[in-house]
């Protein structure tokens, strides 16, 4: 039996240059594992086998001449939200179960041509609503660490295929947590940008101002080259910021003595769990033995951004998937009457209960009467927010404080009450309204299951945020942690 | 606060979704406990403060010189369409 699972996305890329194994070799394993835990996890939508092997086969080639990007060779999954040309990607949806998508988002074109080989498409909630990923049409992923409990979502096949070490790393999506708290919930790394750092062209829209590609890996290490390849401006998102993308990896050894760390008071609330909370205090505790100041700050209004979000994202999804229309691309339903009526069933027939549940709140708060009261207003408690975190960084370096407020939870366990399945991302959604980076990190176990460690920096600060993880993780070893059943 | 049935049904038209009578009740539900649970933002204050409408603050919409930077793709994309004839999209009639 191979071990390449236990090397990371740096590692395997480096053994690759090396010439210690080859392309081809690796992706046939790798393929190997995903098949044996297909039907345990579910965690692809897509398994690519022939393609992808082409490709290794073709960077094998690129490699024995010298050349390839810093990806070469190296098998990587993509969330199905990332258009990938000739290949079905469904956004979990029955709406899209038959969409080929006819042209490369940015995101895959970027690691295309780093090197990276594409070798399936990840399971997700469906259009990345949920943060179970029960909600996906073709069926829910289960967590590596315990196959009862959830691995959280949105970005749920993607995080149970880098914790049981099928791929290397995986792209993902965040619009209110979706990277940061499946990483938490499967004991990886989970790195959203800042808003505008990396394209959302090709990715489908959820929540356009909130929306952003990330990376999950084992590592702080392996996101930062992962990012680094993936990030930088695109002229075809009229909202990707043209700011050079400094070089992550050269970057993570900076020291980290006298760095100031914000405790966010809010994070730490009656709602988050004890033994969570015990150990990100540990986790605090290694920061300030490597140098690091902590001291407590507030964030007077962020308790109002989970309230926030439930107007603006539903507002901003009611709208954009306004394009599923029964025309142009996706489900149809059987024998029309009319115009409306094609709307109308193929819509009800091609979206799934919480997608429903999303447009509906969405048309409601911008319909009106309303538009004021609940959208309006939600975008102004936004800017009170947004300013709560520039004023907290004149003071602080960075903010910490957990990912989620407890461990993986039971698969069916929070599916009756939508409140309760949204308070799972009250840590995560600030760093959305904001749009600021943020990673989560494994920081210790409650009862066997993973806990994360959330880190939130400045816009554009995406290296400090990463070099701060990985000092934390030159100092730890819960990132190097694999389920027993994929060791 | 709780939404009526007839409200459901005014919301789910606006947003072009057919609706079973099944699935009604359960909407009302959770809609409404939605609508109340976002209703905690009433008591913030937020007299003078702009609507935040991007999120990175002071940036503005960029622009690109109008020209044709596009090749047509109709065939390629249409090949994801439910309905084509002629290169056309083909709907049910809508104009007797």
């Amino acid at each position: 039996m191979s071990e390449f699972h236990k090397l990371g996305l740096t590692a395997l890329a480096a053994g690759l240059r090396a010439r210690k194994f080859s392309s081809v070799e690796l992706t046939g394993a790798l393929l190997e594992r995903i098949e044996a835990s297909q039907q345990a996890l579910n965690a692809f939508i897509s398994v690519l086998r022939e393609p992808a092997l082409a490709q290794a086969a073709a960077a094998d080639r690129e490699l024995a001449a010298g050349r390839g990007g810093p990806l070469a060779g190296v098998p990587i999954a993509h969330k199905d939200l990332f258009c990938t040309e000739g290949v079905r990607t469904t956004c979990g949806s029955r709406m899209l179960g038959n969409f080929v998508a006819p042209y490369d988002a940015t995101v895959v074109a970027k690691l295309k041509r780093s090197g990276a080989i594409v070798i399936g498409k990840t399971n997700m909630d469906e259009f990345a609503m949920g943060s179970s990923n029960e909600t996906s049409y073709y069926g829910p992923v289960r967590n590596p660490w315990d196959p009862h409990l959830v691995p959280g979502g949105s970005s749920g096949g993607s995080a149970a295929a880098v914790a049981a070490r099928l791929v290397p790393g995986a792209t993902a999506t965040d619009t209110g947590g979706s990277i940061r708290q499946p990483a938490a919930l499967c004991g990886i790394t989970g790195m959203k940008p800042t808003y505008g750092r990396v394209s959302r062209y090709g990715m489908v829209a959820f929540a356009s101002s909130l929306d952003q590609g990330g990376t999950l890996t084992a590592s702080a290490a392996d996101a930062a080259l992962m990012l680094r390849e993936m990030a930088g401006f695109d002229a075809r998102d009229s909202t990707s910021v043209d700011t050079p993308v400094p070089d992550y990896v050269a970057a993570l050894e900076e020291p980290l003595k006298g760095l100031r760390i914000g405790l966010l008071r809010e994070f730490f609330d009656k709602g988050l769990d004890a033994h969570n909370e015990q150990r990100v205090r540990e986790a605090l505790k290694v920061f300030e033995s490597l140098g690091a100041r902590l001291e407590e700050v507030s964030l007077p209004h962020l308790p109002l951004s989970v309230p926030v979000y439930y107007v603006v994202a539903p507002a901003e999804c009611s709208s954009n998937l306004a394009r599923y229309d029964g025309v142009r691309f996706g489900h149809r339903c059987e024998n029309p009457r009319d115009l409306n009526d094609l709307y109308r069933r193929s819509r009800g027939e091609g979206f799934g209960d919480e997608v429903k549940r999303r447009i509906m709140t969405g048309t409601y708060v911008l319909s009106a009467g309303y538009y004021d009261a609940y959208y309006i207003k939600a975008q102004r408690v936004r800017a009170l927010i947004n300013a709560d975190f520039i004023s907290a960084f004149k003071s602080v370096d960075v903010l910490m404080g957990p990912t989620t407020p407890t461990p993986a939870f039971a698969l069916g366990a929070k599916t009756s009450d939508p409140i309760t399945m949204y308070l799972n991302d009250i840590y995560t959604i600030g760093a959305n309204l904001a749009g600021l980076p943020a990673i989560s990190v494994p920081c210790g176990f409650v009862q066997d299951l993973p806990v994360g460690l959330q880190i939130v920096g400045p816009h554009f600060s995406e290296a400090r945020v990463l070099t701060a993880a990985h000092a934390f993780q030159r100092a730890t070893e819960w990132h190097t942690r694999i389920p027993a059943a994929y060791a | 606060m709780s939404l009526t049935r007839e409200q459901i049904a005014s919301i789910a038209t606006l947003a072009r979704l057919e609706l079973s009578a099944a699935e009604v009740p359960d909407y009302q539900d959770t809609l409404s406990r939605i609508i109340d649970f976002v209703g905690a933002l009433e008591a913030c204050q937020t007299a003078g403060v702009t609507p935040m409408a991007h999120p990175l603050a002071g940036l503005s919409q960029r622009l690109r010189p109008d020209e044709v930077t596009e090749t047509d793709h109709h065939e390629l994309y249409q090949q994801n369409a439910p309905q084509v004839e002629a290169g056309l999209y083909l709907v049910p009639k809508v104009i007797e």
